[in-house]
């Protein structure tokens, strides 16, 4: 099985479905000739066309909007707004059409769309280029909100997405397009998008992550382990709709929780997971959920950006403190 | 002109639409549809019907009996004017005012009643299935109909996507967006601007500096018009011209129709409050109901027996209507979840067993 990035899994799987499906578009800014700025889209129009693989004004507003009427048509937009930072002119597309199309219309439309969009800091972008802004999305009723931490789940998700019958908003962890690697065979087969991955089984804390911090919060599992702390480690990979009852089994094991994202906390998506584990498993807890996530400032341009996102050192020294509380 | 030592790169114009003015005399040669006496009774009659069916609604929210709703009052021509000129598998992307225009295109009128009156139901129309339901944050639709033309063009289909909004819509960047994709792509869509004067309380001269809505188009590389939004006969002239050269792959085209809003923008609205009662007296005189009917009676031999007969089919089909939207039942509350996604995660399926509970 080859070895890929989880850029090239991106691409293995848009290309697989433009080959597999003719209602499949691909379009964005410079996701033409150039294949993207971080070559998620290489070599596809050059392979299937200027109709199919196109470059759009710089216009994401209208991105977002195209993606809504080409798929209430029948067909199966995917839209790749360039940076996170620049995904806020969708939000009214997103909100307003996109996640209640098929609500609004009890069936009669609907919008199986897919925004894919590079998430989260840590490569020294400049300003506006490394946000983290999952838990909005996640809160806006109608829509998926699907984020990858592997080269082998990316490729299953975003075929998943692609091929789900409602809007699909698909987060890409930058700092990992080409940091970590997997094998990842071709074979055109989709993951479901309400299923979290026990990437690391473990009994005695659970940590939960996601995206490229998943990386991190294994790496944290492998130090504890020398402490003789066995963690066990969730990719949660699906926000919304995500898979609660492999949240809540594993807490219900270990008893310890410890969420880890980069983004802010307060209002994150990591208060969300302690409201849920609070109100169904409350009895199994041996110790307060903790959190370590960004803070509660304006991500800090790349100087500071390090000291901003939870590290390993953050991860590990949470875990021990749940492990030693009571 | 300006320095001698600049060059002219280009030049523009836009031209005017106008056939029959407000006391319904001619002033241009009249397109060829408009000796078909029967094509003019119809519009005439779905004109009719769009105001009746407005009046009734409001004394329908007056009552208690309908949410806020929004009336076209005095821009009956644009509607229809505009959904006559289109086909059958042409899809409309309308604003929230635009009812005539849903009418015309079979869309019933309890549908209509029932959004307006709180239910999703009312959307799910047997109509014209692909049309899309009203849109209510302003000029969000347009990006979706360059989408929708964007399928047509990429299916090879001879359809075209049309897209009505207000002048206010044109200051958004929602607009110019769509508008400069189509451009590029030369798309079968058609934008229409319902100028009808006021964006709730702001004036036409405080929403843009531009001489016309109908330049717009022209720094997006495609031809706009302005037609006489009170001429039906100008907006269904401007309208097949403009969807039939999307049609042929010509690329999209913007009419702007000039009216007035005669009445609130919505039932929640006072116009009292930001515009005088003389400038809407004055623009009573334009309307486009009494225009055409000038035009037919003087022209067409139109009789008061065939007028009494239109507004008595149109109150009947009105009554008719209301009578089917108020014996509409009310839905189980846990069938909010129903059409949330094709399938209902099991998370949510959780919430739904709250509700019945």
């Amino acid at each position: 099985m080859p070895e890929v990035t989880l850029i090239d899994a991106i691409n293995l799987a848009l290309a697989r479905a433009l080959a597999d499906d003719p209602n499949v578009v691909v379009f964005g800014e410079d996701v033409g000739v150039n294949g993207g700025v971080f070559r998620a889209t290489a070599g596809l129009q050059q392979r299937f066309g200027i109709e199919r693989v196109f470059d759009t004004p710089l216009s994401e507003l209208l991105i977002s909007g195209l993606c809504i009427g080409m798929a209430a048509q029948g067909l199966r937009p995917i839209g790749e707004i360039q940076f996170m930072g620049f995904l806020y002119p969708c939000i009214d597309h997103l909100v307003n059409h996109a996640s209640r199309l098929r609500n609004r219309t009890q069936g009669r439309l609907s919008c199986p769309m897919v925004l894919r969009t590079p998430h989260g800091a840590g490569i020294r972008a400049p300003e506006h280029h490394s946000e983290a802004a999952e838990a909005m999305l996640a809160h806006i009723p109608g829509l998926r909100v699907v984020m990858p931490s592997a080269p082998e789940r990316a490729y299953g998700l975003l075929l998943g997405a692609i091929r789900d019958p409602d809007p699909v908003v698909f987060l890409e962890p930058t700092r990992i397009y080409r940091a970590v690697k997997g094998q990842v065979e071709d074979t055109g087969e989709a993951l479901p998008l309400d299923v979290a991955f026990v990437v690391r089984d473990g009994r005695d804390v659970t940590l939960i992550s996601w995206g490229a911090m998943v990386k991190d919060t294994v790496a944290a599992a492998d130090e504890l382990s020398a402490d003789g702390i066995d963690a066990e480690v969730i990719d949660l990979a699906t926000l919304k709709p995500y898979d609660e009852d492999t949240v809540l089994a594993s807490v219900s094991k270990t008893g310890r929780c410890v969420i880890i994202h980069e983004a802010a906390r307060t209002g994150g998506f990591g208060a969300e997971i302690a409201a849920l584990i609070a109100e169904r498993a409350l009895s199994s807890l041996l110790a307060p959920v903790i959190r370590v996530t960004g803070y509660d400032t304006i991500l800090p341009l790349p100087r500071l950006e390090q000291h901003y996102m939870p590290s390993v050192a953050r991860i590990v020294v949470a875990a021990r403190k749940a492990c030693e509380f009571g | 002109m300006v320095g001698e030592e600049l060059s002219l790169v280009a030049q523009f114009e836009v031209r005017r639409r106008a056939y029959i003015a407000a006391d319904g005399t001619v002033v241009a040669d009249l397109p060829s549809f408009a000796s078909d006496r029967d094509l003019l009774v119809s519009l005439y009659r779905a004109m009719m019907l769009t105001r009746t069916f407005d009046l009734r609604a409001v004394s329908l929210q007056r009552t208690g009996r309908l949410g806020t709703y929004a009336v076209s009052l005095g821009q009956e021509a644009v509607a229809t004017g505009v959904a006559s000129a289109m086909r059958e598998e042409d899809v409309l992307l309308p604003s929230y005012r635009d009812n005539g225009a849903l009418l015309w295109r079979g869309v019933a009128m309890e549908n209509i009643l029932l959004f307006w009156g709180g239910d999703e139901r009312g959307n799910n129309w047997s109509g014209p299935i692909q049309d899309f339901p009203f849109c209510i944050p302003v000029g969000s639709q347009v990006p979706q109909a360059a989408g929708v033309a964007y399928a047509f063009k990429y299916r090879k289909e001879a359809r075209v996507a049309v897209c009505i909004f207000g002048d206010g819509a044109t200051s958004k960047g929602d607009v110019w967006e769509a508008m400069n994709f189509a451009g590029v792509w030369k798309l079968p869509v058609v934008f229409v601007v319902n100028n009808n004067q006021w964006a709730i309380s702001v004036p036409l001269k405080l929403q843009t500096g531009s001489q016309t809505l109908a330049q717009k188009a022209i720094a997006a590389g495609f031809p706009g018009e302005q037609v006489d939004g009170n001429d039906v006969i100008a907006v269904r002239a401007a309208s097949e011209a403009a969807i039939a050269a999307a049609r042929e792959g010509n690329g999209p085209r913007l009419i702007e129709a000039v009216t007035y809003r005669l009445g609130d923008h919505t039932t929640a609205d006072d116009a009292a409050r930001y515009r005088s009662p003389e400038e809407v007296q004055a623009r009573w005189k334009e309307e486009p109901i009494v225009r055409l009917r000038s035009y037919l009676v003087s022209r067409a031999g139109w009789s008061k027996a065939e007028e009494e007969q239109v507004v008595s089919e149109c109150e009947q089909r009105v009554t008719a209507a209301i009578e089917r939207y108020l014996a509409a039942g009310s839905r189980p509350p846990q069938t909010m979840f129903d059409h949330l996604y094709a399938e209902l995660p099991r998370a949510y399926a959780r919430q739904r067993k709250e509700i019945e509970d």
